[in-house]
């Protein structure tokens, strides 16, 4: 285990990268379908039908990466694991309760009694925001370093606010692909409306994050760490103007290219959190602790590796399965 | 301190106690629906497609209601219990790994396929994915298991500077208490399952559905549970004598014996006083459980009071909870036994031409709604026994390595009971909505109703075809 150089330092990098790996899919498969949840006050119960369909198979799936991501954190980095979890105990306590309510809502509301959907639809509906909620407190206290004064806890309410209109985005644009005529027509005004909560939300993060640590402000601002730098936002906003461009004349004929947006939407998630790793590397936790100093002993690390190596490829290929046995129109899928 | 460890500990306990009913169903209940896939696939026949489609949808709440309570525990061992990861992280880390990697995505993707795939995916494909769903919770069952196992009977590693570090991966995942935790676990889901399958199927027929569908769902259960009960004690037997080699003090505790004795009589009741160090009102049976033990009438049990420090602390668990948790786990259990054999022999009764057995037809009224009342027994002795073992490790977390007072997070005690009560009020919603539901869609496959709905109507009017074809 040794042909790559110090284990001490490759092992951390790559669980790192794995971690960061497992949160961007997390924040694009759960991100669309707490996005829908999200959404569900704005359409009918009818269209709250086919918004689950387009979820039913996935959403398990999909949650699976935050686990993987904070068993990645409990295992790779137990030292982070402690500092970050303890001081975000309540945000996430109200995570953990809006993912039960949301994940025992899917089925409770398609088996209770009829007169009890609506009730569990708003379970479903709280669930989502809260967790979407959450998730975004708990990125903004994370940005500012997890130190609670007024203004962090400030910045936190917003990017709060930020993350869930960004997920609400992403799920329309997972509408747009799964649901047809009136739904679908409903969910690129859903996009055309959430689009600007995500550059606003990846817009207060960018800005923010420099001048929380002079150290990321260095490796944003100073000559040649800029040129490394620059090609993310120039993407983003070129991505941006294309998604603008795109719904405004969606559908397309014949519904060509519904999937479209949301491969334009998953780049976008993936350039902001590129961004974030690229700021906060090597820390784990800002400004306190590197992921060299907090990671396990490396013949632990080395023996998850190995099974990861293995596994993680059959685990997409599955993935890639289940997307396409559900491919197509959300109002084909049968509860059978 | 002392509040937010006793918090928090209350706070992990009614996490994981509400979390393990659902896996507890879901392992077996996994299985058993394969079987039913299986039992189709070869004969074709109706009932075991309409015993599959009933109980799917059961196996679809309870994996749900599994996954997000599961989700809750990896986020508490960081909130509430840094000390543990920070210490034996080396080896719980891979374990915990390990389940992510090979059992929650397997399950997961699949049971996509499985829920929703019946008219999408080739019979083989379906037929697999449940398959590999069952496969998954019982690789779940395998991975968490061995890492419980090894908190109560640790090997193969060294400590350096307080972290415990891998030496033996072999040893760590076999540990000497695993296989019987491994298959102590395994029998209490199918015997969970059995009589959940067999409560739910009286109650149909009771309220007048009494198709083959029910039938056959309620004959698979009966004979599954007194072919299991049997086995479970056996396995019970040798788990308690691996217990009393590794962690004498649980047995001491168990048994409520406080001074070590010979011919310690098995104690049928009696009120353990931790204050005074002795019971009170004992009854039992004189030498049973230095028999049961030792396999000798004068065999010697170890005492409570061997497990004592220097200065007076007390090195065992609480008595009270152990000793009691372990009486209502044993008498469900040969509850269990008394019914399921008892069943047996009834459906064996030949019927009244005298040319066949009675099957089924021959459990009278009265016993149908005895296992009604027994639906959801397996969740007592699966608690019960949780509690024995889990209790019993006390003081320590890592026996001998690690204790829990060492491992808990310095949170504030009145944050650690608000969100106590905030869990509180949610699992006992959401178990008297999944009790309510279970009964609620027995009452429609009853009366014949659908219970397909859950989409758009287009999509009902769809799923009613095809249940009904």
């Amino acid at each position: 285990m040794d042909m790559f150089g110090d284990p001490a330092i490759w092992l951390p990098f790559v669980f790192a990268s794995l971690m960061g790996l497992s949160i961007l899919i997390y924040v694009i498969l759960d991100g669309y379908d707490l996005g829908v949840g999200v959404l569900f006050p704005f359409a009918t119960d009818d269209e709250k039908d086919k918004m689950i369909a387009s979820i039913g198979p996935f959403w398990d799936a999909n949650e699976t990466w935050l686990v993987l991501a904070v068993g990645l954190l409990l295992v790779a980095f137990p030292a982070a694991h402690g500092t970050i979890l303890t001081s975000l105990y309540l945000p996430v306590a109200v995570l953990m309760i809006g993912l039960i309510m949301r994940g025992v809502a899917f089925e409770f509301r398609a088996k209770a009694p009829a007169a009890y959907k609506r009730l569990w639809n708003n379970v479903f509906f709280t669930g989502s925001l809260m967790s979407a909620l959450s998730q975004g407190f708990m990125l903004g206290m994370y940005v500012m370093g997890l130190d609670y004064t007024l203004g962090h806890f400030a910045f936190a309410v917003l990017t709060a606010v930020f993350l869930t209109v960004g997920y609400s985005f992403i799920g329309a644009t997972w509408v747009i692909h799964k649901a047809d005529e009136h739904l679908q027509r409903k969910a690129i005004d859903w996009a055309k409306g959430g689009i600007w909560g995500l550059m606003l939300g990846i817009g207060a993060i960018s800005l923010a994050t420099p001048f929380v640590s002079a150290r990321i402000f260095g490796k944003w601002f100073e000559f040649p760490y800029l040129l490394w730098l620059a090609p993310l936002p120039i993407l983003s906003g070129l991505i941006v103007i294309w998604l603008w461009r795109m719904l405004q004349q969606m559908p397309f004929e014949n519904d060509r290219r519904s999937w479209l947006p949301f491969v334009a939407a998953s780049s976008l998630w993936t350039l902001a959190f590129g961004g974030m790793a690229y700021s906060f590397y090597p820390y784990v936790v800002p400004e306190k602790l590197t992921i060299y100093d907090a990671a396990s002993a490396p013949e632990s690390l080395f023996i998850i590796l190995i099974g990861t190596c293995v596994v993680l490829p059959t685990i997409i290929g599955y993935t890639f399965l289940a997307y396409y046995i559900f491919r197509g129109k959300a109002t084909e899928l049968r509860y059978d | 301190m002392m509040e937010t460890l006793l918090l928090s500990r209350i706070q992990f306990a009614a996490n994981i106690s509400f979390h393990i009913l659902f896996p507890t169903i879901t392992i077996a209940l996994g299985w058993t629906l394969l079987f039913f896939r299986l039992r189709y696939n070869a004969t074709g026949e109706q009932r075991w497609m309409q015993a599959y489609s009933f109980w799917v949808k059961i196996f679809a709440l309870s994996f749900a209601m599994g996954v997000v309570s599961g989700i809750t525990m990896s986020f508490q061992f960081g909130t509430n219990w840094p000390g543990f990861m920070e210490t034996v992280g080396n080896i719980a880390g891979p374990l915990l790994a390990y389940e992510v990697i090979t059992a929650f995505f397997l399950e997961a993707v699949f049971l996509g396929i499985m829920l929703f795939g019946f008219s999408r995916v080739p019979r083989w494909l379906h037929t697999t994915a449940t398959g590999l769903v069952a496969f998954g919770t019982t690789m779940s069952v395998f991975w968490i298991v061995a890492l419980n196992s090894w908190m109560h009977t640790p090997q193969g590693f060294e400590m350096i500077d307080g972290v415990a570090h891998a030496t033996d991966w072999w040893a760590i995942v076999f540990n000497p208490s695993m296989p019987y935790r491994f298959f102590h676990m395994m029998l209490a889901s199918f015997l969970t399952v059995s009589f959940l399958i067999a409560g739910v199927s009286a109650y149909r027929w009771r309220i007048g559905g009494n198709t083959d569908g029910v039938r056959v769902a309620m004959k698979t259960a009966l004979i599954t549970a007194a072919l299991l009960i049997p086995v479970q004690i056996l396995v019970g037997d040798m788990h308690g004598l691996n217990t009393k080699e590794y962690q004498p003090a649980k047995i001491a505790a168990m048994e409520g014996v406080w001074d070590t004795e010979r011919g310690a009589p098995l104690l049928l009741f009696a009120w353990p006083d931790q204050a005074a160090r002795e019971n009170h009102f004992e009854i039992g049976i004189p030498g049973l459980a230095s028999y049961i033990l030792t396999h000798h009438w004068d065999g010697e049990i170890k005492g409570l009071n061997e497990f004592v420090a220097d200065d007076g602390t007390a090195l065992h668990p609480r008595v009270a909870p152990v000793f009691w948790s372990f009486r209502i786990m044993v008498g469900t259990g040969i509850l269990m036994l008394l019914i399921s054999w008892t069943s047996i022999a009834m459906m064996m009764r030949k019927d009244r031409n005298g040319d066949g057995r009675r099957g089924v037809e021959g459990l009278p009224r009265f016993w149908q709604i005895g296992l009604v009342a027994m639906t959801f027994s397996g969740w007592i002795a699966t608690l019960a026994g949780w509690y024995t073992t889990e209790i019993g490790r006390q003081p320590w977390l890592v026996q001998g390595v690690l204790t829990t007072k060492q491992a808990v997070a310095d949170v504030p005690a009145p944050m650690v009971l608000s969100t106590l009560i905030a869990y509180l009020a949610v699992y006992v919603i959401l178990l008297g909505a999944y009790i309510t539901v279970i009964f609620y869609l027995a009452r429609r496959a009853a009366q014949g109703k659908s219970i397909e709905f859950g989409v758009s109507p287009s999509v009902r009017a769809q799923s009613r075809i095809v249940a009904e074809e």
